[in-house]
């Protein structure tokens, strides 16, 4: 129960973009039509759901304080955690690399399809922020930081889609000229991210 | 003494074939205030932007950090451009930013621990802030360090401007005053100061414009009325 209900809470109530706006940017360039957008969306949750687990094992193994005991008794008083950004974005721009050969090796039809995005992701913030909420949050168990990637993953994917379905509709309707386009999305976005707000309070 | 010899480094930079302050080199300061601003017009950093404009101080922090952030990376691979190969360019560039940030974010740790504290993650994201990537990336990777150095603080103050806007705007409407690094809260409209209206002020704290949504919707208007002074940048729907 307990993973499900930090499952739901990634998607719904923490969701990455209205709730941190995190992965900001390329939500805001490739939401023009929703095929790329699944696609990315789909990148992401890929990404966060193995970047995750891994910088979680980083972190309780290697930087945070007494997490090299497993080596040595006398290594307790050792605290890396300010090596941890560097650690993670290494971490992340080296996974998506190996993603990205390993699915061109193996599931070249999914190759064709996240392609182009994975590079993107390395510097979505989103990837990076999960990491960061990951080690602020001090997940229990490894179970439980997996969960949380995917489901936090899952609400941005859901987040893209709908803006880009919206944007979709909205090219046909009559917009005052200054706010075309990034003015529009905007706002839009601002009135998705309240309606996400009354997810706001809910105890999972 | 020092004046002297800042006087003597500066008609050295000048000898050069290009003055540092030449037509070229101002356009990169005063372009990313208007028509290349990053944050409206180029779409770049909107991540830490809006979650960090709830309050001034916090703004004026986070711009500082990514002021220095963006100078130090742009004129460190602009110096290292020649001898960075082209394959792994972007790991080269995260490792000195994410140095940067690292030492931003110690100094913050020490001396402002508050507001470290609230600013929580996002200093950390300064990292994969896509201005400054962005940056690196189109404009330092090709460029010398001097007119890199203009272009970096002439991003950043684009980037700066906006957020200090959109947290003038949140945080006058939010909760009726501002916070100014050192001089605590200066409340605008409040029963001390506008006593004689009805108890509880004249203005009672709209507490949406705290939540995030508004953040959104602030810098949508911002873009609206600079669209609408800057016609060129009307986007084609």
């Amino acid at each position: 129960m307990e993973y499900m209900s930090i499952f739901v809470k990634g998607i719904f109530v923490e969701n990455m973009i209205f709730a941190y706006f995190l992965g900001m940017c390329s939500y805001l360039a490739v939401s023009k039509t929703v095929k790329t957008a699944v696609g990315l969306g789909f990148a992401v949750i890929f990404v966060l759901g193995i970047t995750v687990p891994i910088n979680y094992l980083l972190e309780n193994y290697v930087l945070a304080e007494g997490a090299l005991t497993w080596l040595d008794e006398s290594y307790a008083t050792i605290d890396l955690s300010f090596l941890s950004f560097i650690m993670f974005i290494a971490v992340i721009a080296s996974m998506v690399q190996l993603v990205e050969m390993i699915v061109e090796k193996f599931a070249p039809a999914l190759y064709g399809a996240l392609g182009i995005f994975l590079p993107l992701i390395a510097v979505n913030c989103a990837i990076l922020g999960g990491a960061l909420f990951m080690q602020e949050r001090q997940y229990p168990t490894i179970g439980e930081a997996t969960v949380f990637g995917l489901g936090s993953g899952v609400g941005w994917w859901l987040a893209i889609v709908a803006i880009a379905a919206i944007r979709e509709k909205i090219r046909y309707s009559h917009v005052p000229a200054p706010l075309r386009g990034l003015g529009i999305t905007f706002i839009i976005t601002g009135l998705m991210g309240m309606a996400f707000m009354s997810f706001m309070g809910i105890e999972i | 003494m020092s004046t002297e010899a800042q006087v003597v480094e500066k008609e050295v930079e000048k000898k050069p074939s290009e003055p540092l302050f030449s037509k070229k080199n101002r356009k990169l300061l005063t372009d990313p205030l208007d028509d290349s601003n990053p944050i409206t017009v180029q779409v770049l950093g909107i991540c830490s932007a809006l979650a960090i404009t709830v309050q001034l101080q916090q703004a004026v922090i986070m711009s500082l950090s990514v002021l220095f952030v963006m100078i130090g990376g742009n004129v460190i691979v602009s110096i290292l451009r020649n001898s960075i190969p082209d394959r792994i360019r972007i790991i080269v560039q995260l490792v000195v930013i994410a140095a940067l940030v690292i030492i931003v974010n110690e100094v913050l740790k020490a001396f402002l621990p508050d507001i470290s504290e609230k600013l929580s993650v996002f200093v950390g994201l300064i990292i994969t802030n896509c201005i400054i990537m962005g940056r690196l990336e189109a404009f330092a990777l090709g460029n010398k360090v001097g007119p890199s150095f203009l272009d970096a603080i002439g991003n950043a103050m684009g980037y700066a401007w906006i957020l200090l806007a959109v947290a003038i705007v949140r945080e006058v409407f939010g909760s009726g005053a501002i916070s100014l690094p050192g001089m605590g809260q200066v409340k605008f409209f409040d029963t001390e100061w506008a006593g004689f209206f009805a108890n509880g002020g004249f203005y009672e704290h709209n507490n949406l414009m705290i939540l995030p949504p508004m953040a959104l919707i602030v810098v949508g208007i911002i873009i609206w009325i600079q669209r609408s002074r800057n016609t060129k940048l009307i986007e084609e729907n």
